[in-house]
């Protein structure tokens, strides 16, 4: 083991000082190796990849373009179709925006779905105010949609369908190839957003018949700041851009690609497409080892979302008659959360759950833990006494969720 | 970089040191901000205390910066984001400018390259109330600086926005939002010495913003995505070092002025353009007839030296330039110009090294080049030539 990858363990690790990490969904750390490939682009090779004329430019430019290679080799895409962004927020407003104002004039219909990402659903929203016709399809218990739903929605002016292929809530895996074989046989573009799933489990957007695809830097241990969109060349997929400027990706996203975090996200890609079988066997493992350790403790305990189609590592889970809130606050040493990151300042109960068919109160119950690639045993084990001692207390005063949590 | 000499920084500039121990540190932290547990709130508190020192730089309040992915974003948000119907731009703007608006009416430059003033009072004047217009502080290819506390005052007696790029002009001359007026200001991290990949736009007022991203609560609503922390924080230790080496910009100014005597000791026939304008301290456009652009840049780039022609953003293609067309620079004598800019980690050396190089190429191509067309100084041409933009007036 490297002295970095030791500070990889320790800045998301180590319990007694920093508190134990479980939330992989939130944001991941940066993998030492990602560091590693960046910090020449940072320093001594620093350039503007569009500087043509020059050498800095050349060297720049060469390892955007290796990095695209990567990128796209993990998805089954060409390196061309990749176009990179500042992260899954821009990939997803570029790609429901760009794709349905490009249609506007004959299928101003957008298809999506109640779960899906705040950045999904407020760009939809803006549509939606722009004139567009949006339908929102609901989701069954388990997380995923009915694709009786889906195909009874699609109309002969939808343009998208935008369906997420991991809920970054309830980790659940859609059924991407089926929805891509009903739209592509009904001539429908497919949008994912893939920001949980790329990099966890195998995506192959031909396979799928995914037509544009959104991928985050931060969420596979890469870099924040930096995302990719795949648009899909044949058939081809015109949207319009969001930034207009110097023409950089193909005229569809203008501004400097920033070369260190262009690089930092192909190396994380080429990891990932390395590890991920055995990393989620791994993840698996510490999955169940604190699943059944709290099932074994406590009573009233449900997990939300599909038991099977999910993730390895995302828990989210409901402990009957106490608030997630004053849960949380119960375990500071244990970084969870009570939903999506990006909303988590609003005190509303997670619209995700409430999809489900949750009640305010039980999705006011629950708590998302997000294990990942510096999780440990011993943390689990550690968090599971911490999350069993705490649910005991809090059912013992009570009332918890009216008097919230010490610490 | 020893045998390198780097002389494109309004293309990009270097990492500062300080900026790559702040990303260095900032990469060791795991957190997303939005997130409220121990690890989230690490992270927010880099964000929060990157946006005193990027607001410091510009005299603003911190409550107005938007962190955006950089200068493209910041022009594209401000000028979709503003509300106004209407949308005025300078002929000099960057092509983040000038591509988003492409209705927009344009404001003529002057041929000593800044904005046409009589002009832009005459536009205003039909535009009235419901327009914003939009003037970059300091040109990326000329360093002209633009009278922005002039164009505001003129702006406000119509009842118009300003939008102010301050891309290249952010670290290079002092920059008071109050002062200048402007109502948005744009700014990009890897101009100032900070990391690709992140800007900001700032806001002097409680100007309501239509966002560009939607989603995510960040950045009050004003801008969605989970915020580029390392890259955030090295712009902050970037925009803190610009601020301090401010008086520097003497020096450097000192070199340019060098670098300019150098060539025109070689060539008289050189001009520079923009040079009787007020110009960052940093750049130098300068034009020999007859001497291609491209010719002087991969020769130099063979030297080791790296500058370039135009604006190095229309990825892959060396288009004219549209800054010297408006200029109402003679099309042959544009092609012929490079761009030489300097910044933090410029020295002495650097100069003298493109001065080699570059007199090895006039005087190479000076033997090759067809009668006629040789750099040979034409008496009567050369005082016009010597220090001005054209003599087609």
């Amino acid at each position: 083991m490297t002295a970095r990858s030791e500070a990889l363990i320790d800045k998301a690790g180590a319990p007694a000082r920093r508190g134990i990490y479980l939330d992989f969904q939130a944001t991941t750390p940066c993998d030492p190796r990602v560091v590693e490939a960046m910090l020449p682009f940072f320093n001594e090779k620093f350039g503007n990849p569009h500087s043509v004329q020059h050498a800095y430019g050349w060297d720049a430019e060469t390892a955007v373009e290796r990095a695209r290679g990567e990128i796209a080799a993990l998805i089954g895409a060409e390196a061309r179709e990749i176009v990179f962004t500042s992260g899954a927020t821009e990939s997803n407003n570029l790609a429901i925006k760009g794709v349905a104002r490009f249609h506007r004039e004959r299928r101003p219909h957008v298809v999506t779905c109640a779960t899906e990402h705040k950045c999904v659903l407020e760009s939809v929203r803006r549509l939606e105010s722009e004139g567009h016709r949006v339908t929102l399809l609901g989701v069954r218990g388990n997380g995923l949609i009915d694709l009786d739903e889906l195909a009874a929605a699609i109309t002969e002016d939808t343009a998208l369908v935008s369906i997420m292929a991991v809920n970054n809530e309830i980790g659940v895996i859609q059924p991407l190839a089926e929805i891509g074989a009903l739209c592509r046989a009904r001539g429908v573009h497919f949008h994912s957003d893939a920001a949980q799933a790329v990099g966890k489990i195998p995506i192959d957007v031909e396979a799928m018949q995914i037509d544009l695809l959104s991928i985050s830097g931060h969420k596979i241990y890469g870099p924040m700041g930096i995302g990719a969109l795949y648009v899909r060349r044949r058939p081809r997929v015109r949207l319009e851009p969001l930034f207009d400027g110097g023409g950089q990706e193909r005229g569809l996203r203008s501004g400097t690609v920033p070369t260190p975090l262009s690089v930092g996200l192909g190396r994380a890609c080429a990891i990932a497409a390395e590890e991920m079988t055995s990393e989620a066997e791994r993840l698996w493992a510490l999955h169940r080892r604190l699943y059944d350790g709290l099932r074994a403790r406590l009573q009233e305990l449900r997990l939300n979302g599909d038991a099977e189609r999910r993730i390895p590592g995302n828990l989210n889970l409901s402990f009957g008659g106490v608030d997630g809130e004053a849960l949380i606050k119960s375990i500071p040493e244990i970084a969870v959360s009570s939903g999506s990151a990006c909303t988590s300042a609003s005190v509303e109960p997670s619209y995700v759950l409430r999809a489900l068919g949750l009640s305010d109160a039980e999705a006011r119950a629950s708590m998302r833990i997000g294990l990942g690639r510096t999780t440990t045993a011993e943390q689990v084990d550690a968090a599971t006494a911490a999350i069993v001692a705490a649910v005991t207390r809090l059912r013992g005063e009570g009332s918890g969720a009216a008097r919230g949590g010490g610490g | 970089m020893s045998e390198f000499v780097y002389l494109d920084y309004n293309a990009t500039a270097p990492l500062r040191p300080e900026a790559a121990a702040a990303i260095a540190r900032a990469l060791e932290v795991t957190g997303n901000p939005s997130s409220v547990h121990r690890f989230g709130r690490a992270a927010r508190r880099i964000v929060e205390d990157a946006r005193e020192a990027v607001a410091a730089l510009v005299g603003a309040a911190p409550g107005g910066v938007i962190f955006t992915s950089g200068g493209t974003e910041a022009n594209n948000l401000a000028l979709a984001g503003c509300g106004r119907r209407r949308l005025l731009v300078s002929a000099g703007e960057h092509d983040s400018v000038l591509q988003a608006a492409p209705d927009a009416v344009r404001v003529p430059l002057t041929a000593a390259g800044t904005v046409d003033l009589a002009a832009l009072e005459a536009l205003l004047g039909e535009a009235a109330g419901d327009a914003l217009v939009s003037v970059q502080l300091a040109n990326n290819e000329t360093g002209v600086i633009q009278p922005i506390a002039a164009v505001a005052d003129c702006a406000r007696r119509h009842g118009v926005l300003v939008h102010c790029d301050a891309v290249q002009a952010a670290g290079r001359i002092p920059v008071e939002l109050g002062a200048l007026g402007a109502d948005l200001l744009s700014l990009s991290a890897h101009k100032i010495g900070g990391p690709q990949g992140v800007g900001a736009l700032i806001l002097a007022g409680d100007l309501e913003l239509a966002p560009l991203l939607r989603g995510g609560g960040q950045e009050r609503r004003r801008r969605a995505g989970t915020e580029n922390v390392a890259g955030i924080a090295g712009f902050a230790a970037a925009a803190r070092a610009a601020a301090r080496d401010l008086p520097r910009q003497a020096a450097l100014a000192a070199l340019r002025d060098r670098l300019e005597a150098g060539v025109r000791g070689l060539a008289p026939e050189a001009v520079v353009l923009g040079a009787e304008s007020p110009r960052l301290a940093n750049t130098s456009c300068i034009a020999v007839a007859g001497l291609s652009a491209e010719t002087q840049v991969m020769a130099l780039d063979l030297a080791g030296v790296a500058v370039s022609s135009g604006a190095a953003c229309s990825s892959g293609k060396v288009a004219p330039s549209r800054v010297l067309a408006a200029m109402g620079v003679d099309p042959a004598l544009a092609d012929a110009a490079i761009r030489v800019s300097l910044g933090w980690a410029s020295e002495p050396s650097d100069i003298d090294h493109f001065l080699d190089a570059w007199g090895s190429l006039y005087s190479g191509s000076a033997a090759a080049r067809p009668r006629g067309s040789a750099p040979a100084p034409r008496p009567e041409a050369m005082q016009g030539f010597s220090n001005g933009v054209s003599t087609d007036s």
